[in-house]
């Protein structure tokens, strides 16, 4: 990352699939776990931390010259909990019944690395453009992460996807899915076959 | 004097940014506060009611109104007829990590306790927001006594006496939830029986 860093195509295409924030960087765990049972769910929240993140790192990229190095925590901290709280209570107000199934989560966005990490590797050392194009790829990697997730474990635990029937009637619903425990399964198996691909593209890529 | 002048301008010039940025979000969210409090306060409202029918049974969220009483703010819960079938009495108080925001169903004498309802709260998910849930932990509200404080137990509660089993693994968010039910509850009984004195009849 020396010089002026990736541009912001690069950093754009970078959040998306090659710098994956739930596959690649294994951040942002907690949503990731937590709230995927469902589609829906999974893309509010998905939203709510790209108003976040978009936010965040285009006001940390604008007073980037600014920043004092010892202090910078602390400004990222507080733009992130500002935005947090808005998108929070906008989803109190406008999506009540989302908002009380998302619960602590929507709060908890503040600790979520994935912004903190942007802030931090990115927007405080470029300019607004490859902020924000870092912002979004960023958005659409994790909303990517969050929704594959979210499809296994709601068609195979409901047999639906984003509450419209996919499975045949008769389809036995696996409970599991929808639980804790099926959240650590899939994001486990979709981690192992993320890593396969990788490594047989790398293999291919090399011979 | 010279040294100290110094002191502060070099605190002033490591956190001007921190303070414009503090006293900008801060009026942002003032002002975000102004736009949306009203509907979500509009929200909260029209779930309070949604919730008379199963808080009160037979109770109607059509024909019950809000009133106050001795400065408490309560819903005189009617049926469809217009009989007083009891309250819904909104309480809230300190959880285990943040605020916890009820609603009590009570009879018509504030006697018994004839429901509970979770209206906000940020416990730790998987244990102590098992308050929201009916069959682990609501279920033990309904039927008991309003006259005595209820108690948190770790057993099996005799049912009527006023027990309430704990969630295992919050016991914080537990006894929150009691100790916020009869504070409410007590003061709203005393309410209601300064009101009944002085009009000597309902």
């Amino acid at each position: 990352m020396a010089g002026s860093g990736p541009t912001a195509l690069e950093r754009f295409i970078n959040g998306i699939i090659p710098e994956n924030p739930v596959y690649r960087q294994l951040l942002g765990m907690c949503p990731t776990l937590a709230v995927t049972n469902g589609m829906k769910p999974a893309l509010t929240m998905a939203g709510a931390t790209a108003f976040v993140l978009i936010c965040a790192n285009v006001i940390t990229s604008l007073i980037r010259n600014a920043l004092k190095p010892h202090l910078r925590i602390l400004v990222f901290t507080l733009t992130i909990a500002t935005f947090v709280t808005i998108a929070d209570r906008f989803l109190q107000a406008f999506m009540p019944a989302m908002s009380k199934v998302l619960g602590p989560y929507v709060p908890l966005i503040i600790v979520n690395c994935i912004i903190i990490a942007r802030c931090e590797v990115c927007a405080s050392k470029q300019a607004v453009g490859t902020a924000l194009a870092d912002a979004l790829g960023c958005a659409i990697g994790f909303a990517l992460g969050l929704s594959s997730i979210a499809t296994v474990r709601e068609i195979l635990g409901t047999g639906c996807w984003m509450g419209m029937r996919i499975l045949p009637e008769g389809w036995d619903n696996w409970g599991i899915m929808v639980l804790p425990p099926g959240a650590f399964l899939t994001l486990g198996l979709l981690l192992g076959l993320a890593e396969w691909f990788g490594a047989a593209r790398k293999k291919a890529g090399r011979s | 004097m010279t040294e100290e002048t110094g002191k502060t301008q070099g605190l002033l010039a490591q956190a001007w940014l921190i303070l414009l940025l503090a006293g900008l979000f801060g009026s942002s969210l003032a002002a975000v506060e102004i736009v949306l409090g009203p509907k979500i306060r509009e929200n909260k409202r029209n779930e309070t009611f949604g919730q008379v029918p199963r808080l009160v049974p037979g109770g109607s969220a059509r024909k019950s109104r809000e009133v106050v009483l001795g400065g408490i703010r309560a819903i005189r819960v009617l049926s469809e007829e217009g009989k007083h079938l009891g309250w819904v009495l909104p309480a809230s108080g300190q959880g285990f990590a943040d605020k916890i925001e009820l609603l009590v169903g009570l009879d018509r004498r504030a006697g018994k306790i004839t429901g509970l309802y979770v209206l906000d709260q940020k416990e730790t998910p998987g244990l102590g927001d098992y308050i929201k849930d009916e069959g682990r932990f609501r279920k033990y509200f309904r039927g008991q006594p309003a006259a005595e404080p209820l108690r948190v137990v770790k057993r099996k509660p005799r049912p009527g006496s006023g027990e309430i089993k704990a969630i295992t693994g919050a016991t914080i968010s537990s006894t929150s939830v009691c100790r916020i039910v009869n504070d409410a509850v007590r003061e709203f009984r005393a309410a209601l029986e300064k009101r009944a004195a002085g009009e000597e009849k309902e």
